[in-house]
């Protein structure tokens, strides 16, 4: 089964409520929780697939109560302990014993423009070739879950589980987060854009003709 | 579209000298974080405290990360790439058919909006963007994600009942109009060229621009009228 962050569809949440372009933080404690989190990915530890899969593993209780941030905040506190780069004790007392080995990966101010504007391709050379084209149908697997680890990242929503749905972009071949997740390797394969009709996924659809599009890798499709 | 990315945020192999055991689940008060202190404010505190004694963070680093995303980077890069969009036809095709490379000539490449698409909306179709696992979203282009983009009600009701979404920012779509909302479950982020208001003959690119609204580009509000 599914864990609490794959929501797409669900029933039962409020309106959305926008809110003015200026609006970047709503409390002071928001950028500095995004700051520390970034600043923690470049020590190397854990892959951006790691770090969604450690937001996912909060508790459903956990996830459900907690603000965006505070989810962020608890991710990383499980991340740098499970790797063992602060442990139980110093999250407890609040103050480090001692400095880490890993102090020469720290992220220096003057490096942090650079590492942003670099980015992080997820794009790989790959063995697997594709075996869809534009305009092929496709169905997508049943059981949205990962096959390789039981409980383990997918991202595969379950809303579009077992649904048919067309290829309608190529997007390359892409590490496949299934793998990567778990320190599986990058298990690089072809990833699509691909296209599901909105009655074929919801009892009581909008309007006939809207889609949703959702990017998804080669090895979540077969030919229907 | 790139090769391995070398050194970044986020190491894609997350580092093979650091072989760990695989995560598992905690139990409720097993997980490391509910150490912490319960206020938030308080937690991140703790943490940035610890982590800066251990030599892990390095505060003005923070705070230059903060800088960025506060004061640099933001909607004004997507509003420029729509406005050029709009006055070049060119530009618009390139665009259309391969954004990266595009976009990285106008230094809007970067963390978050490593491959980018960008889908044009038109009299037929509405392209409305949403990521329902977390919270993807074309920072080098938007920035940071508005709070009401990484909420669950967003999160959970855009690819169900997108109209609804969109009645709620003030938005009503003609009949004949389908919507495509886009889930962002991968690395691609998506950035929506909205259709260019009646009105702005002869306007250039800096007027153009400022009718580019932040909400056009996710797609949940039109571009605004001169």
């Amino acid at each position: 089964m599914t864990r609490v962050h794959d929501m797409g569809g669900r029933f039962g949440d409020g309106p959305v409520v926008s809110e003015p372009e200026h609006v970047k933080f709503h409390a002071d404690w928001h950028p500095r929780a995004l700051a520390i989190t970034l600043a923690c990915g470049s020590l190397g530890l854990w892959n951006l697939d790691i770090s969604r899969h450690a937001r996912e593993r909060l508790t459903p209780k956990d996830y459900g109560r907690f603000s965006y941030y505070e989810k962020w905040m608890a991710a990383l506190a499980d991340l740098l302990v499970e790797t063992g780069a602060v442990t139980r004790a110093e999250l407890e007392q609040g103050t480090s014993d001692g400095a880490s080995d890993l102090a020469n990966k720290r992220l220096a101010a003057a490096a942090v423009a650079g590492v942003l504007a670099k980015g992080g391709p997820a794009t790989r050379d790959s063995n697997v070739a594709p075996i869809f084209a534009i305009g092929d149908a496709v169905q997508i697997r049943s059981v949205p879950e990962n096959v390789m680890v039981s409980g383990g990242h997918t991202r595969l929503p379950s809303y579009a589980a077992g649904a048919t749905g067309t290829i309608v972009r190529l997007h390359g071949a892409h590490v496949l987060p299934d793998s990567n997740a778990h320190r599986l390797g990058e298990a690089p394969e072809p990833l699509y854009a691909v296209a599901v009709k909105a009655r074929d996924i919801w009892a009581h659809p909008e309007h006939p003709d809207d889609e949703v599009i959702l990017d998804l890798w080669q090895s979540y499709l077969s030919a229907p | 579209m790139g090769g391995k990315g070398g050194f970044s945020l986020w190491t894609i192999d997350g580092g093979a000298a650091h072989d760990r055991p695989m995560p598992h689940d905690h139990s409720d008060h097993d997980h490391p974080h509910s150490l912490l202190p319960s206020d938030p404010a308080l937690r991140v505190k703790a943490l940035e405290t610890i982590l800066t004694q251990k030599g892990l963070v390095d505060p003005a680093a923070l705070d230059e990360i903060i800088d960025t995303y506060e004061n640099k980077i933001g909607p004004k890069n997507g509003a420029h790439v729509v406005a050029r969009a709009w006055s070049d036809p060119d530009f618009k095709a390139a665009l259309l058919v391969d954004a990266d490379p595009v976009l990285a000539e106008m230094g809007y490449y970067g963390r978050q909006g490593e491959h980018m698409v960008v889908v044009e909306n038109t009299d037929a179709v509405h392209n409305m963007v949403v990521c329902t696992l977390c919270s993807c979203y074309p920072w080098p282009l938007l920035g940071i994600p508005p709070g009401w983009y990484k909420s669950d009600a967003y999160r959970s009701r855009a690819v169900r009942e997108p109209r609804k979404v969109l009645a709620e920012f003030g938005v009503t779509l003609p009949e004949g109009q389908a919507v495509r909302v886009w889930d962002s479950t991968a690395e691609v982020r998506y950035l929506v060229l909205p259709q260019r208001p009646e009105g702005t003959d002869g306007l250039d690119e800096a007027a153009l621009m400022a009718l580019v609204t932040r909400d056009s580009m996710i797609g949940c509000g039109l571009a605004a009228r001169p």
